[in-house]
């Protein structure tokens, strides 16, 4: 076997430099594993530098793992992830009081309180929102965080802890020996290992495929404008009128929505990520969430490429098919469970099952009934 | 069987934009370059649509967009209705323009150009997006010819934030096509060609050049145009740089000093009265637009730094889109010559009228390495400043932040990337979109790790171009089926169901996509 020196493996090799890879990396570094985090560029280019950054995902199993960790996770990790609590999530309409409202009630069943807001509270605790709110709900849990700052502190913690990260290292292969992979094969060598984590994002269905795993997956662009800094409000955490997003901590409005675009081949190389004119479309809804920041500038958009399996819910789950690998796929909705779902990896792992959150939602088995033209079924098509 | 379901609604798919209008051709500039394209296509009977954002409002100026204005703009600026006439009055084919049919609107800005590529599939064509003052909308042009000019390679020093402190590009507008440059006695930093092309403008409307300021040894510039300034007074300055400016509200001084052999500042310090430090020390074509619809570049020092892939036909790598004029290259011979430029958009035209094309002579090589030439600025000007500075004035990044950025182990021995670097110190993310620190983050980097500018990637653009305040989208009329299917995620019932409440197993058929999507 061809093996290049320097680093010539792991105990541990990560296949995917996003937040999901990192945070197991840093899980399992900060035990003494010795982990190597491969990625085809650079660490965070794709979904987990490009999301809104929410800690909020009370359907998740990952739930209370997420809302224990995330008001710790600059004490565990030495890093700032500028994490700050709570969230308010406003309304233009009844519908979208309604439907809001109902989101809320999965976190109530978990012990997770939150408060329905009139239109007058709402605007009391929302400098910038107006009369085009009809009333909310402000969550007593969860929050925001930086995505980019979190994701360094997870780079940075595991390195701390004797991790490493090889940017610019494309997969081509693995090396197997009877049902175990013994190496990963890149342009860059091979990386011998005892375990491999597949967390690699729209490609992590093409990698499992290669080790006799079907895990389908299928991406799509998703777009979102940033403004030019503003006062900070009260709280950062305020979304809403079918927006998705955050104040940042440097004041910038950072929200994205609207239709996404199924694409062909976002699990091949580094796509592109061009935005779309639905920056004006997002614009418009910002200025109808917040009318007094309707002065703000837009300086920027940007695109992710995010890919989803067939019910959009995650897969966190050992392969059948070898005995020593583990998948991981956040299905779009990544970020804010990062730091359970890397822990939820490190388990995997090293214990072979998770420990504290019943995965069995989040299992490769539950797709062993999917009709083989689910993708067309359900109308996720690319444009013509 | 296979039952297909109609496309996922919560997507694009069959979403319309609320394109206002289909021109034959969209021309994004009034300069030469771009009103020899619009003016040879409307003569041959095309629909030309032709934009120019000046008059720049008085304050987009004062935020640096869309060049380094540097509140080096005098009152006059604030009047709109002189600033139209002042502008129209000082290109005489403008009237030309108008006459031959081009419908051509002042004041409009375009701040993004979308095509359909790898990544994107459902525009409807090429699609442009189109500000002024009150509004943003949408058109849906055959063909797009950018002609958007040139800006300035900003230039940190101790000061460098002081109003009075101006790109040569800005200046030069300001004199020359509005009559509203405020500073009367400038320092101009840098002797290249373009640089001394914007201390003759600013001279022909009556501002002293105190000095022209060159960290080499020999002025790189035009030697009719050096002795030119100097015959008007200006003192050359080479093996120099500016070591501050200071003044209270306004530039009042500058200190120069001379560089040493090694190119560090050394010696005795100057200081030369003037109200206005004029940044000259790298031209570099307008490629925002293009860049963020995806349109090849690269870094070509006979154009001036990063610029567009071209062929014969001034023709980008994305179809229908054209680049003529400085933001297809800025190189001595044409900042010289306007009939360069003009001779660019003419060609444009022509590829797109389907008309033989002259050939394109390829730029000449600059006489100098340009490289090297900017990295010695960032030297002696940034590196050896002898106090601290934020080269990114919008997000308050020093040079030492630059410089000293905890290298993360794996970045690698090679140059970071500078989007990586826009993410670890915020240079570039503030309100003025990168225009007055994105050349300066870049030679750093290149200082840094040793490498030539070539080597260092561009620090992408991202629509909009030009910063569009919400009121300006807020009156978009959309697509009905987009608002009715607006969801702030996948808008996937699925998703969201509780975890408790899953089925073992998922099909198509047992789900009901109907169910609303009740998201985190």
């Amino acid at each position: 076997m061809d093996v290049s020196t320097p680093p010539c493996g792991a105990s541990v090799v990560i296949v995917g430099g996003g937040v999901t890879g990192l945070s197991a990396g840093w899980w399992l570094a900060r035990e003494g594993v010795d982990v190597l985090v491969l990625d085809k560029g650079l660490v965070g280019w794709e979904a987990s530098g490009r999301n809104g950054g929410g800690c909020s995902h009370h359907h998740s199993p990952l739930f209370a793992e997420e809302q224990r960790l995330w008001p710790v996770m600059d004490e565990l990790l030495g890093y700032p992830t500028e994490f700050r609590p709570g969230r308010i999530r406003l309304a233009a309409d009844a519908r979208q009081m309604e439907l809001y409202g109902r989101a809320l009630a999965n976190a109530e069943r978990q012990g997770f309180a939150s408060d329905r807001l009139d239109a007058g509270q709402a605007r009391d605790l929302v400098p910038l929102a107006g009369a085009t709110i009809v009333g909310g709900y402000r969550y007593r849990f969860g929050g925001q965080a930086n995505p980019h700052r979190t994701l360094q502190g997870y780079a940075w913690a595991m390195q701390d802890h004797g991790g490493r990260v090889l940017q610019h290292a494309t997969v081509t292969g693995f090396h197997s020996e009877g049902d175990r992979v013994r190496g990963v094969e890149t342009d860059r060598g091979v990386f011998a290992c005892d375990h491999l984590v597949i967390a690699a994002g729209p490609q992590t269905g093409r990698l499992a495929a290669i080790l006799d795993a079907q895990l389908p997956l299928v991406s799509a662009r998703w777009e979102m404008i940033v403004t030019e800094a503003l006062p900070l409000m009260p709280m950062g955490g305020v979304d809403g009128c079918g927006l998705y997003g955050r104040q940042t901590l440097r004041g910038n409005l950072a929200y994205g929505g609207g239709p996404h675009e199924w694409l062909d081949g976002a699990d091949l190389g580094t796509p592109p990520k061009p935005s779309s004119p639905l920056t004006l479309n997002i614009g418009k809804r910002l200025a109808q969430l917040f009318p007094k920041a309707a002065h703000a500038r837009v300086i920027r958009s940007g695109a992710g490429m995010i890919e989803n399996t067939p019910d959009g819910r995650p897969v966190i789950d050992r392969l059948a098919s070898r005995a020593n690998v583990t998948v991981a796929t956040l299905s779009s909705v990544g970020f804010g469970l990062s730091p359970a779902s890397g822990r939820a990896i490190r388990d995997l792992v090293v214990d072979g099952a998770c420990g504290f959150a019943d995965l069995s939602s989040l299992s490769l088995a539950r797709f062993a009934r999917l009709e083989p033209d689910w993708r067309a079924r359900q109308g996720w098509l690319a444009p013509a | 069987m296979s039952e297909t379901r109609r496309a996922d609604p919560r997507s694009v798919a069959g979403k319309n934009l609320p394109v206002e209008e289909r021109p034959d051709v969209l021309v994004v500039g009034a300069g030469p370059a771009g009103l020899a394209a619009a003016i040879a296509c409307a003569r041959a009977g095309l629909a030309v649509l032709q934009v120019d954002e000046n008059p720049v409002p008085f304050a987009a100026m004062g935020d640096d967009a869309p060049l380094h204005y540097g509140q080096a703009m005098s009152g006059a600026a604030r009047n709109r209705n002189a600033a139209l006439e002042a502008f129209v009055a000082s290109e005489p084919r403008i009237a030309e323009a108008f006459e031959a049919g081009v419908d051509l609107r002042l004041g409009v800005a375009c701040w993004g150009v979308y095509a359909n590529g790898a990544a994107m599939g459902w525009m409807p064509g090429l699609v442009a997006g189109l500000a002024d003052e009150g509004r943003a909308w949408l058109i849906q042009p055959r063909h797009i010819v950018l002609a958007c000019g040139r800006r300035d390679m900003g230039l940190a020093f101790p000061g460098w934030e002081t109003p009075g402190v101006v790109g040569a590009a800005a200046a030069a507008a300001l004199a020359a096509r509005y009559g509203a440059f405020a500073p009367r006695r400038v320092v101009v930093l840098g002797a290249t060609t373009p640089a001394l092309a914007a201390a003759r403008d600013l001279a022909a409307q009556g501002v002293e050049i105190a000095a022209v300021v060159e960290q080499a040894r020999e002025a790189p510039g035009d030697p009719a145009l050096l002795a030119n300034a100097r015959a008007r007074g200006a003192e050359l300055l080479t093996g120099h740089v500016v070591r501050e400016v200071v003044g209270a509200g306004r530039v009042e001084a500058a200190f120069v000093c001379a560089l040493d052999a090694r190119g560090e500042p050394a010696g005795g310090e100057r200081r030369i009265a003037c109200d206005g430090v004029v940044l000259a020390v790298g031209a570099t074509p307008v490629i925002d637009l293009l860049d963020a619809a995806g349109g090849a570049v690269a870094f070509q020092p006979e154009r001036g730094g990063y610029a567009p892939l071209l062929d014969a036909g001034q023709r980008s790598t994305l179809p229908g889109v054209y680049a003529a004029g400085d933001c297809a290259g800025v190189w001595d011979s044409k900042t010289l010559d306007r009939r360069i430029a003009e001779a660019e958009g003419e060609r444009a035209a022509a590829a797109i009228l389907g008309a033989v094309e002259a050939p394109a002579a390829a730029p000449p090589a600059p006489g100098y390495d340009l490289s090297a030439y900017r990295l010695d600025w960032a030297r002696a000007s940034i590196v050896h400043a002898r106090a601290p500075l934020h080269v990114c004035q919008c997000e308050e990044v020093t040079a030492r932040e630059l410089l000293e950025l905890r290298p993360p182990r794996y970045l690698g021995a090679g140059p970071p990337h500078p989007d990586q670097v826009k993410r670890l110190t915020r240079a570039g993310m503030g309100l003025c979109q990168g225009r007055r620190c994105r050349e300066q983050v870049a030679a750093l980097l290149a200082l840094q790790s040793g490498e030539a500018l070539a080597a260092i990637p561009l620090a992408g653009y991202r629509a909009p171009t030009r910063p569009l305040r919400l009121s300006q989208m807020a009156g978009l009329a959309e697509d009905p089926p987009l608002a009715e299917h607006w969801d702030t995620w996948f808008g996937m019932a699925a998703q969201w169901r509780p975890f408790w409440d899953v089925p073992a197993y998922y099909t198509v058929a047992g789900s009901d996509p109907a169910q609303p999507a009740a998201s985190e």
